[in-house]
């Protein structure tokens, strides 16, 4: 098992670099300058002067090179400097964003926690509705409850985040005026009042993620569910005597599990991505309407690193998911 | 034995896609699924010819009206009939969505089939898979649509180069699922004794693809043509809703959601028709997928 961890994290190093060169090359062919906003009354010399601040105006590879360095050396360095006062990133040129002229992993640091809180509650509030309500459907399979978590699951997997974000909106704040349709990012929580004003503003993009990811777990947990039901084992344990509650929620939940736990490793880089819809709506300034911001604003570093940012965290869940099985399933190990 | 001592048989022979059609017909969702998605691609398709008010028409006089007799859906900001705009922008999404699918499919299916059959070739084309599934998809859609815009507009003009733009990238973004399905069914078909019987009477490998392989591994393609249906509609409304879509005067479903979220406060209703469309069109769709998955196993069929 540890041979293969490792050799997954070593191929996972070109995996990696591979998905930076094309993200890169793509980036390449980008028509925007950066000194496009720049006005027309400074001499051309003093542009290429600035051009060349930026890091442009060199060749192709030297720029990746510098890229990949400046991502994968100078920015840990920055890192370490931050929480242990050292001085090993000073003088060392960081990413800069062409937009704010200040290094993107600031910027990106900024934007975390508000993407965090909202994706982060959205999944576990999800994980809490789908699991029983795979269990249960899948216990009493045909029956009503399981017929409308059926027709419920294929709702959430149809209703686009864009849709059924503005149809909340529509309806809780706008018809009800329940909750305020702008998540207030600088909104501080201090006081009880706070802390419920939070829980309000909190509740519908919560709710939108929530509903898409419960209807694919619930989905998950109830096919999982379903294989394990009609195995020998549980004839066993019910002929043994053993009560209903502790046949299903003790030896055929923990088999189940197995795969949904892989499937919801799985799902959180992707859960990244898709909020990217569900920020622009609701006005969550994370790391979504960041991407969206710099790509409309042909700030090409920025996209690169956050694009980057997502293909690794897309690359290190997939391999998590895979120890995951390997360590949860004997069955399943690799060597 | 009645079959043999009696040469004429009593019921005519039945075909397999007669048999699917039944089993499919057993499956309420998915036959309501089916005909719901007929009637909105219909009423896309050949609504024009019987709605005679151009979507693009500008009437200011009646902007911002409710639904009535003359405007069912309303008019807008501009006074565009509603119902037009939902047409017209419906036969873009709709149109978007099965180009989209069967590029994806195309691809899709061949280098599945590719890298099943040829084994120096799966390692390779299963590695390139991989990748591509660790891609994060939606920003490099967004990149995509940044980087090759204007190039595309220049040579197409803005509807056609947009339209080709959004139908490749998403083509080139959402075959990887049917790859991994055809590869492992092609697999284990290609040890199967019909196949070794072929070879043996000399067949290429160009016949044994097509002849045999091919329409054993239909019903996967199927099934995720469906669901390509469904995830290309969603992708280009996502699109269009973050404004990197089709242009503002050229309405598809996302966009003119996009477009009402601006009136959200005083035209509730104006959101209310094409998200409607989108999420219907796309719940269709996905019970069809459903229904088609069941009708076309035949270890289901028949029960």
């Amino acid at each position: 098992m540890l041979t293969f961890t490792i050799r997954r994290l070593v191929l996972s190093v070109p995996t990696l670099l591979f998905i930076s060169l094309v993200i890169f090359l793509l980036l390449e062919l980008a028509p925007g300058d950066p000194m496009a906003q720049v006005p027309l009354t400074v001499p051309p010399e003093v542009k290429e002067k600035m051009r060349e601040a930026l890091g442009l105006g060199q060749p192709a590879p030297i720029r990746f090179w510098k890229w990949l360095v400046q991502f994968f050396w100078i920015e840990p360095q920055v890192l370490i400097d931050h929480y242990f006062g050292t001085t090993f990133s000073q003088g060392d040129l960081r990413v800069i964003s062409w937009q704010t002229r200040s290094p993107v992993m600031d910027i990106v640091i900024q934007r975390m926690p508000q993407t965090l809180w909202v994706v982060g509650t959205a999944y576990v509030v999800a994980i809490f509705i789908a699991l029983p309500i795979g269990i249960y459907s899948a216990y009493r399979q045909y029956s009503w409850f399981d017929q409308l978590g059926t027709f419920v699951s294929m709702v959430g997997f149809s209703v686009p985040p864009f849709f059924s974000g503005v149809l909340v909106i529509v309806i809780f704040s706008v018809q009800l005026g329940w909750f305020p349709s702008i998540y207030d990012t600088t909104h501080v929580v201090d006081s009880w009042d706070s802390f419920v004003y939070q829980m309000k503003q909190m509740i519908m993009p919560v709710m939108v993620l929530a509903l898409q990811i419960t209807a694919q777990l619930s989905r998950f947990m109830r096919a999982s569910m379903l294989d394990n039901l009609n195995q020998d084992y549980v004839r066993t344990a019910r002929a043994k005597g053993l009560s209903e509650y502790v046949v299903v929620m003790v030896h055929v939940l923990r088999n189940s599990m197995i795969p949904v736990v892989t499937v919801i490793a799985l799902g959180i880089p992707s859960i990244f991505g898709g909020a990217i819809i569900t920020e622009q709506v609701f006005k969550v300034n994370g790391i979504g309407q960041l991407l969206i911001g710099a790509i409309q604003a042909n700030d090409l570093p920025m996209v690169q690193t956050l694009t980057f940012i997502f293909a690794i965290l897309i690359v290190l869940f997939n391999l998590i998911a895979d120890v995951l099985y390997g360590i949860l399933d004997p069955r399943i190990r690799y060597d | 034995m009645t079959e043999l001592s009696n040469p004429i048989p009593s019921k005519p022979p039945r075909s397999q896609w007669l048999d699917v059609w039944d089993q499919f017909k057993s499956h309420r969702g998915a036959l309501m699924g089916g005909i719901l998605f007929l009637l909105i691609v219909a009423s896309v398709y050949l609504g024009p010819l019987f709605w005679d008010i151009e979507a693009t028409h500008i009437d200011i006089r009646s902007r911002n009206q409710g639904p009535s007799w003359a405007h069912p859906f309303g008019t807008d900001q501009l006074g565009r009939d509603m119902m037009a705009r939902m047409m017209a922008g419906g036969s873009t999404s709709v149109s978007v969505g099965l180009t989209a699918m069967a590029l994806a499919l195309f691809l899709g299916s061949f280098i599945g089939v590719v890298a099943g059959f040829f084994k120096r070739l799966d390692g390779p084309l299963m590695r390139l898979t991989d990748l591509f599934l660790a891609l994060p998809l939606l920003p490099l859609l967004l990149v995509m649509m940044l980087l090759f815009r204007e190039p595309l507009n220049a040579a197409f003009g803005p509807e056609q180069g947009i339209f080709i733009l959004i139908v490749c990238a998403i083509g080139v973004t959402s075959w990887m699922p049917t790859a991994r399905i055809v590869r492992g069914d092609v697999l284990a078909i290609k040890e199967r004794e019909f196949v070794l019987a072929a070879r043996s009477i000399g067949t290429s490998n160009k016949g044994l693809i097509t002849r045999h392989i091919l329409p054993n591994v239909l019903s996967p393609i199927m099934v995720s043509a469906t669901l390509g249906i469904a995830t290309a509609i969603i992708t280009e409304s996502s699109l269009s809703f973050l404004g990197l879509g089709f242009p503002p005067d050229f309405p598809t479903w996302g966009r003119l959601l996009f477009d009402a979220t601006d009136y959200l406060q005083q035209h509730p209703e104006r959101v209310f028709w094409p998200g409607m469309a989108i999420s219907l069109t796309v719940l269709s769709v996905n019970y069809l997928g459903d229904g088609l998955r069941d009708a076309l196993d035949p270890r289901i069929r028949g029960r």
